[in-house]
């Protein structure tokens, strides 16, 4: 935008692989007031559907996008502007906006999360960063997952640091031998990582399983690490869903898998033929199979949780800011365990289940944001 | 990673993967190493369409051409089968069936149940079918039908790359004798495929798109030109469920019944001539398991009891085409009694 009294919202860049996004239906109205983290509108891709939260404050004057249409990613979608600002002055920013969706054309991918690959004890580990500048940041997912579960806060966090998302062993598309499927093994993948970006600080953000794994990192080399933010992290109580994960490890087909996806989320209606369909396709790579079930084992003692990071992590004292993150309507692990986490930062998302970055991205955006500057 | 390759090679890129795996792997047929050992150039053809070829170089002496003669080389990989190796046959045109159906569905077949389930054949035998090359009457039938008449083979009809690799993969795993069925006019279709292997289930259909106003099941080649007539009748506010079968038998019984409860309108799109057939079958399926959910007759998108014509305009009407899948939907989901 050529005035700076009209901001953009811009087609949104969700994961690798997405040039167009659809607006399936508009939240927001011409006229509405938006703060930040509203939700602004229903967006599909080829590859997943969500809603776009607002990244300013304003009213929303004008819609530029419409309904259905194939919209360039970082392409203007909607127009806000305070009341002062002229019907003229709109309209002529609307026709710009409506000139780059109609000539369709895809932006350059410059900014794009670059892959590339580490070795760990053998094990090939993949791993794609965004960000030029600023801080690391690592972002390691849970059991099951891979980095593209960062979709919606891997490239809005990349504005202001250097951020990565690496596969796990035996998860997206780094090797599958998880070995005797340890935490030592997993923790190591991710410190190779940091060490192949040449990274001598970085700040953890984890996922359930990843949470784990983000703490015996810091415990590993707790001067190399910045901060600790664990969302929803296994290891702090003895409750979770084993009905969720062994059925995870052993579904074969998309009937089994998809309700069991659906307890992922408060809202199951996230779950898109497209999630249950690239989950199947993971599930169906050889050496996958044998290890989430060798995960499983270590994950695992009966029904209850096999790991405890509580002791690991008290034992690092001070030295590392930790925030905790929960959605309220965790149905994998409770959300009670948040009260176990030595932590000097809680925070419960309302509205979340066990995916709190992709059901509502912008809190655990702000919280992410807020651990950086604290560490 | 994925990346995008057609058909043809991701056909290809399984047999390699799987000879690389597993020794016992083997793969033959009429001039799938291309002329080995003769004058001029080796591997000059991989197979009459190029899918086998390149893999003579990287696995010598387990890459066979045999002489034309289906009689002996099906009834060599059946017998090799049963004696501990995994062989991937090559009949180069379903057509051609006749004269080594014997050892296919009275021998083959037959193993594993008349011997108490102590032999297991596990042979895959790879065939091209489909009209819509100008190949005329004997080489372009669809006679997936046939083989899932029979007890004791698998049939497998893939749709995408995607699909052939990970089916044929686990065709060449499976201890049975299964029937691997390659459209001609697919083999350049692109489509993303992951470099690592994977295995696709047999028996799980896929729903490749989502609708709640009528089922259309259907294979093969058909599935894109369902996906086609779908994507026009989304515009006509009509919302087509597509369910590509991937395998006839096993048949994914479970994925056809729960859409048309949901639906209560059911489309059948099959290539095949109507007797007997695919189409026949599932519509049966439909209206014994599902009859109270159906709120419309079944429709039946084939092609005609004919032999497919040489003629070039004739052999167009005679494939069922977006247009006609299309007037069927419209036809169920406008149906009142």
């Amino acid at each position: 935008m050529t005035d700076d009294r009209i901001a953009a919202i811009t087609m949104p860049k969700w994961g690798l692989s997405m040039q167009l996004g659809k607006i399936t239906s508009w939240v927001v109205a011409e006229g509405d007031e938006v703060s930040v983290g509203d939700d602004v509108a229903d967006i599909e891709t080829d590859k997943i559907a969500g809603t776009l939260e607002a990244g300013s404050a304003g009213t929303v004057r004008r819609l530029v996008a419409r309904v259905g249409e194939d919209v360039p990613v970082s392409g203007t979608i909607a127009l806000l502007a305070s009341a002062d600002v002229g019907d003229d002055e709109l309209d002529a920013a609307v026709l710009q906006a409506r000139a780059v969706i109609e000539a369709g054309a895809v932006p350059d991918e410059g900014g794009a999360p670059v892959l590339e690959s580490a070795q760990a004890g053998g094990r090939k580990i993949d791993y794609a960063g965004v960000g030029s500048d600023g801080e690391v940041v690592l972002l390691i997912h849970g059991y099951g997952g891979d980095r593209n579960s960062w979709l919606f806060v891997q490239q809005p966090l990349a504005e202001r640091h250097r951020v990565y998302a690496l596969d796990l062993p035996g998860h997206g598309t780094s090797g599958k031998d998880v070995g005797d499927g340890s935490l030592e093994v997993l923790a190591e993948a991710a410190a190779c990582v940091l060490d192949a970006i040449g990274a001598e600080r970085a700040h953890l953000v984890g996922h359930s399983l990843g949470g784990t794994v983000a703490v015996a990192v810091a415990a590993r080399d707790p001067g190399r690490i910045g901060s600790l933010t664990l969302i929803a992290p296994a290891g702090f109580g003895a409750e979770i869903n084993a009905d969720y994960l062994r059925g995870f490890a052993g579904a074969q087909t998309r009937r089994e898998l998809r309700p069991l996806v659906g307890l992922l989320f408060a809202d199951d209606s996230l779950v898109t033929r497209q999630v249950v369909d690239d989950l199947l396709a993971y599930k169906r790579l050889d050496g996958v199979e044998a290890a989430l079930e060798a995960l499983l084992g270590a994950l695992l003692d009966g029904d209850r949780q096999r790991i405890d990071a509580s002791s690991q992590l008290r034992g690092l004292g001070d030295a590392i800011p930790v925030t905790v993150i929960w959605g309220s309507a965790d149905k994998i692990i409770p959300v009670g365990q948040a009260e176990s986490v030595p932590a000097a930062s809680k925070q419960v998302i309302e509205g979340a289940g066990h995916m709190p970055h992709m059901e509502k991205p912008s809190e655990v955006l702000a919280a992410v944001e807020a651990a950086l500057r604290g560490g | 990673m994925a990346r995008n390759i057609t058909y043809r090679e991701a056909i290809n890129e399984a047999l390699a993967q799987e000879m690389e795996r597993d020794d016992s792997v083997i793969v033959m047929g009429e001039d799938n190493a291309g002329g080995a050992g003769s004058p001029g150039e080796d591997d000059a053809w991989g197979g009459v369409l190029g899918v086998t070829k390149g893999l003579y170089r990287k696995f010598p002496g387990r890459v066979l051409d045999t002489p034309i003669s289906e009689s002996a080389f099906i009834g060599a990989a059946i017998g090799a089968a049963t004696a501990g190796l995994r062989p991937v046959a090559e009949l180069m045109f379903v057509d051609f069936m006749g004269v080594c159906l014997d050892q296919i569905y009275n021998q083959a077949a037959k193993f594993r149940y008349m011997f108490g389930g102590k032999a297991v054949t596990p042979v895959v035998i790879r065939t091209m079918y489909g009209a819509g090359l100008r190949a005329a009457a004997q080489h372009s039938q669809c006679l997936y039908p046939v083989f899932t008449h029979i007890p004791g083979l698998k049939v497998v009809a893939p749709s995408t790359p995607y699909d052939a690799k990970g089916l044929l993969i686990q065709a060449i795993r499976d201890d049975d004798p299964v029937m691997f069925f390659e459209h001609k006019a697919l083999y350049d279709l692109s489509g993303p495929v992951p470099e690592e292997s994977y295995a696709i289930p047999f028996g799980e259909a896929n729903v490749v798109r989502e609708g709640g106003d009528v089922t259309i099941v259907t294979l093969g080649r058909m599935v894109h030109h369902s996906l086609e007539a779908a994507g026009e009748l989304a515009g006509a506010g009509i919302e087509c469920e597509v369910i590509d079968l991937r395998t006839t038998s096993p048949l994914d019984e479970d994925t056809i019944l729960e859409s048309v409860e949901n639906t209560g309108r059911l489309v059948v799109v099959d290539e095949a001539n109507p007797r007997c057939s695919l189409a026949t079958d599932i519509s049966a399926l439909a209206a014994q398991k599902a009859f109270g959910s159906l709120r419309a007759p079944i429709e039946l998108v084939t092609a005609p009891h004919t032999p497919v014509p040489f003629s070039n305009v004739l052999e167009d009407m005679y494939i069922p085409d977006p247009q006609r899948i299309g007037n069927a939907v419209k036809t169920v989901a406008e149906w009142a009694r």
